[in-house]
């Protein structure tokens, strides 16, 4: 492998000058859309972990000025952020759970091909992908099904991604069925089959779907305001940041943090500095695992698009 | 006589079809077993808002003990009144501006992001970009929202480099400005989703023979010539299904960066469909109105979608659903 690479770089030299022109452009190009990208999160980590009243002075980049932890500590300690980012977290975890799992049933029953309702049910998921009731109607059923300021409003109704059974399903079009009759010549009832062949050889696309469904549920924050904003102890993290932002686009008097930046006497924490932190939390779990996941999702994308 | 023969003969084999149908439902019962939650499940959720697009026909008002059928039918009064509202127009503007924004910017660009990645050498280099590129698909719209609002701010970076190349002389208040909100809104998109929406034409340029460049470069051809006459075409294709696909989706542009990113100042400018919906269904209660709303907005996306893949066939041979 070494060797080719070499190859081609000897190989390289003896380019024309308009490739290396080309080559140089390119570079410059990338790293334009690097910096664009990446600024913004580092600008606001590093304010995040400055303190605040040495921050409204501006003048921060990617470094922080005065380092403390003190917005962090501001944050986890308010008891309804803390909250938020408790059911944020649950959420996300059963939600995802659920979604996967639900979601790998209904791809494997639909890739059966000798399943005698297929394409009926095939069928009824497709239609949906095209459309759908609207704001409302979703909205007066939600509120005749009893599920406004429930929790499960967050776990029943986006249930499963329809999307995503396509991507599965033509991931379990790729296995051989031959597995399969292989299973049930042993003697595997078709629950045991997807639980003990299919399932495991599954497991690049299950990580796919669970890291879209994960992120869908932590970043969501419209049901939260929709269905369960009556209810403190049912807000998210988003939500919360989404108070926020609006608090300090508007400039409203009133808000949590606001009042609590003034209780303080000595401005140690200001709105600015803990919508920063707030932002930080938002976005770690996130930045920590899709990377691990970002080969998965990447096949998972094309694969799923290309069939469709 | 033959009406019997024809009976008998027609009993049989149906009784063996009831039989086999009895047999295969018995066979696949865990099969049935497994879909049958989500089947009930799609129902409720999928289908039943569908049925409850009656309501934009009726007077509906909530009100305990009485069902949808209780309601007069009033016909498309409620359609009218949309198309005689003036705010409809406005919120007809902004969408179709913004998603029109969406696509000629927001279309292309992902494309050439992907063929430039495409022509650059280094691996690290490459998969670090990647990566970052990605990145900002997985955030939250509230996230975005709240980073441009810091990087747009009069102190932010932006209006720092703008003041420092002697461009402006005083800070920009980007958000107080009606006419520059089309413009932060399809920034804010294009910077969310650019590497995302790169995947797919790096899978497909992935595809292309690499025979068919060593053919170019040993006919002379230069870097920019075996783009124009290789990769692009080679991926023609997909970028005409996802031309088509982003066509049919131009009036859902949704609503979440126009809620989180506007404010009373811009609202003249920031007002789309799903707001309408949102301030004029749900928050003032009319649940009829809404509704004829979202059916229009239904109805054309489908229109437009039927018509792009009709284009699509038209251009290309093919069709995209």
């Amino acid at each position: 492998m070494k060797l080719i690479i070499k190859g081609n770089k000897t190989k390289r030299k003896r380019k024309k000058l308009s490739d290396r022109i080309a080559d140089v452009i390119i570079v410059l190009f990338m790293i334009f859309v690097l910096v664009i990208t990446a600024y913004p999160f580092l600008n606001v980590l590093a304010v995040s972990l400055n303190d605040a009243s040495d921050s409204v002075r501006g003048g921060i980049y990617i470094w922080p000025r005065v380092f403390t932890l003190r917005n962090y500590e501001e944050v986890f300690k308010d008891s309804i952020l803390f909250t938020a980012f408790r059911n944020s977290v649950f959420r996300t975890i059963v939600g995802s759970g659920l979604g996967v799992i639900s979601t790998m049933l209904v791809a494997y029953v639909i890739s059966r091909k000798d399943f005698f309702a297929r394409k009926f049910v095939a069928g009824l998921f497709a239609v949906t992908l095209y459309v759908s009731g609207g704001m409302i109607p979703e909205f007066l059923l939600i509120k005749n099904l009893r599920l406004i300021n429930n929790f499960a409003v967050y776990l029943i109704p986006g249930l499963i991604g329809v999307y995503y059974i396509y991507i599965v399903r033509s991931f379990i079009d790729g296995i051989p069925f031959a597995i399969q009759e292989a299973a049930k010549i042993d003697g595997a009832n078709d629950l045991q089959i997807f639980y003990k062949v299919i399932m495991p050889l599954c497991k690049p696309v299950m990580a796919t779907v669970a890291l879209f469904y994960a992120v869908s549920h932590w970043n969501s924050w419209f049901d939260t305001y929709l269905y369960a904003s009556g209810k403190d102890s049912l807000t998210t993290l988003q939500y919360e940041l989404m108070k926020v932002l609006n608090n300090s686009n508007t400039a409203a008097a009133g808000s949590m943090i606001k009042a609590k930046a003034n209780t303080l006497k000595v401005k140690t924490v200001t709105p600015q500095s803990i919508r920063m932190a707030i932002t930080i939390v938002a976005t770690l779990p996130i930045l920590i695992v899709y990377p691990f996941l970002q080969k998965y999702f990447v096949k998972g994308m094309t694969l799923g698009a290309v069939k469709n | 006589m033959k009406g019997n023969i024809a009976l008998v003969e027609g009993e049989s084999p149906k009784n063996n079809k009831n039989k086999s149908l009895k047999k295969t439902l018995y066979k696949q019962r865990y099969l049935i077993l497994m879909i049958l939650p989500f089947i009930i499940w799609v129902i409720v959720f999928k289908y039943i808002p569908l049925w409850g697009w009656s309501i934009a026909f009726q007077d509906y008002k909530p009100k305990p003990g009485l069902s949808m059928f209780d309601y007069p039918f009033v016909g498309l009064k409620h359609f009218i009144n949309l198309f005689k509202d003036p705010m409809f127009y406005q919120v007809m503007r902004n969408t179709l501006a913004m998603s029109f924004m969406q696509l000629i910017f927001g279309f292309p660009l992902p494309i050439i992001f992907a063929i430039l990645l495409n022509e650059l050498k280094g691996i690290r280099f490459k998969k670090l970009v990647q990566t970052v590129s990605y990145l900002p698909h997985f955030v939250s719209w509230v996230i975005v929202a709240g980073l441009f609002t810091t990087m747009l701010s009069n102190d932010g970076i932006v209006n720092e480099i703008l003041l420092k190349l002697n461009l402006i002389d005083s800070p920009i208040s980007f958000f107080a400005i009606p006419k520059y909100f089309w413009g932060i809104c399809t920034s804010s998109e294009i910077w969310k989703e650019l590497g995302w929406n790169s995947i797919i034409f790096l899978a497909a340029i992935a595809g292309i023979s690499p025979d068919l460049y060593e053919a170019a470069r040993v006919d002379g051809a230069n870097r920019w010539k075996s783009i124009w006459h290789i990769t692009l075409p080679g991926i023609r294709d997909t970028i005409l299904v996802i031309l088509v696909l982003n066509i049919g989706w131009i009036i859902s542009i949704g609503f979440e960066k126009q809620y989180l990113m506007g404010n009373s100042l811009v609202q003249d400018y920031s007002k789309v469909l799903d707001l309408y919906v949102l301030e004029y269904g749900i928050r003032l209660g009319r649940y009829s109105f809404g509704t004829a709303i979202g059916i229009f907005k239904s109805v054309v996306s489908i229109v437009l979608l039927v018509s792009a893949n009709k284009l699509s066939k038209a251009i290309n041979g093919k069709a995209v659903i």
